[in-house]
C-alpha cells in the first residue's frame, strides 16, 4: 500500500522558516499571500493489505520518529 | 570519574569532549559506538557530544535519539546516573525524552558560531558545583538550532523547580532580548531533568578548558562533576 504522512507544526509554534518563505513570496509579488507554514511530507510504501493494521503501523512510525509531537501534528493518508 | 562518550555518525566534538574529561578527571573516557547496547561497567558519567548526527536529517538529534545505545542511556539515567548532553547532545536528549522541550531553529535563522556569556543560576547541582551561583562564564556556541522552546506549563515547572542551570546573558550578566542569542524561551541555555541527573546545554564548555584555548571558564563544569562523584563515593 502507498501512504502519505504529512507533518505540520502545531498552531502557535513559531515557524521562522515559514516566515522567511512568506517574505520571499511577498517580495516576488505573488498575489494575496497571507501566511506560510512549512511542513514535511513522507511517502511510504508499506506491505500488507489490511487498512486498519497499516494505519496503526503508520501511527506508530509517526509517534516514534516522523513527528515530534511536542511541536508537530501529523496526518495519515492511505491510498489503497 | 569513569566517563563514556557516545559516538554517532556525524558527531564531531567527541574528541574535544574526551580531552576535557581526561584533563578534569585524569582518566581516559571510553568512546561508545551508537550501535552498542550496553555502557561500559562502572560508568559514572555518560556524555552525548556535539556535532551533526546523521546530518541533522529529519530533525536535529531525532535519529540518534532512537539508536540502540540510547536504551542503555535511558536505563542508566533512570537509576540516577549522570548524563551530560552538549549542543547536538542536548537536541538528542530532548528527542529521546530524557529532557522536556525542543530545540528550534535560531530565531534569526542564522548559524551562530562565537563566544557567548552564560549565567550559572545555582551552584548546588552536580553540573554547577564548580561555579558560584550568579557567576558569568564565557563559552563558545556553534549551532543553528539552539532556540529552546517548551509549552508554558513545562517552562513554569522548569523555573519553579530551579531546573534552568544556565542562561544566556551579557558580559556583565544582564539577561535580556539582546543577550538571548538564539531567541530561546527565557534565555535558557541549559536545563536539568526532574531528578537533576541529566543536563542538556547548547554552549560548549569542553572548548574552554585549556589556556591555549584562550579561556578556561568551561573547566568548572567538569571539575564540579569530578568533585560531585568523589563526594558521593
Amino acid at each position: 500500500m502507498k501512504a502519505r504522512v504529512t507533518v505540520t507544526l502545531k498552531s502557535g509554534i513559531l515557524d521562522p522558516q515559514g516566515k522567511a518563505i512568506e517574505g520571499a513570496l511577498k517580495s516576488l509579488g505573488v498575489d494575496g499571500v497571507a501566511s506560510v507554514r512549512q511542513g514535511k511530507v513522507f511517502d511510504i510504501e508499506i506491505s500488507g493489505s489490511d487498512k486498519a493494521k497499516t494505519e496503526a503501523a503508520l501511527k506508530d512510525a509517526a509517534d516514534k520518529l516522523l513527528a515530534n509531537t511536542v511541536i508537530e501534528n501529523y496526518a495519515i493518508e492511505i491510498n489503497g | 570519574m569513569k566517563s563514556a562518550v557516545l559516538v554517532f555518525p556525524g558527531i564531531n566534538r567527541e574528541r574535544d569532549m574526551a580531552r576535557a574529561l581526561k584533563l578534569a578527571s585524569g582518566q581516559e573516557a571510553a568512546m561508545v559506538w551508537h550501535a552498542e547496547t550496553a555502557l561500559p561497567d562502572g560508568t559514572d558519567l555518560v556524555v552525548v557530544p556535539g556535532g551533526f548526527s546523521y546530518g541533522d536529517y529529519l530533525r536535529c538529534g531525532a535519529i540518534a535519539a532512537r539508536a540502540p545505545i540510547m536504551d542503555a542511556v535511558r536505563a542508566f539515567a533512570a537509576k540516577g546516573g549522570l548524563v551530560l548532553g552538549v549542543c547536538n547532545g542536548f537536541q538528542i536528549l530532548c528527542e529521546s525524552g530524557l529532557l522536556p522541550g525542543v530545540l528550534m531553529r535560531n530565531a534569526q535563522l542564522k548559524f551562530i558560531c562565537r563566544d557567548v556569556h552564560i549565567r550559572v543560576e545555582r551552584s548546588d547541582t552536580a553540573f554547577t558545583r564548580g561555579y558560584n551561583a550568579g557567576q558569568i562564564i564565557r563559552v563558545p556556541v556553534a549551532h543553528g538550532e539552539g532556540n529552546y522552546e517548551a509549552d508554558e506549563e513545562t517552562l513554569k515547572r522548569l523555573e519553579g523547580e530551579g531546573r534552568v542551570l544556565y542562561r544566556y546573558c551579557s558580559a556583565d550578566g544582564v539577561v535580556d532580548e539582546h543577550s538571548n542569542i538564539n531567541g530561546a524561551a527565557q534565555s535558557i541555555a541549559g536545563i536539568v531533568s526532574e531528578r537533576g541527573n541529566v543536563l542538556g546545554m547548547m554552549p560548549h564548555p569542553e572548548n574552554h578548558v585549556e589556556d591555549i584555548m584562550g579561556c578556561t571558564d568551561g573547566r568548572g563544569l567538569f571539575a564540579g562533576l569530578v568533585a560531585h562523584l568523589e563526594r558521593a563515593a
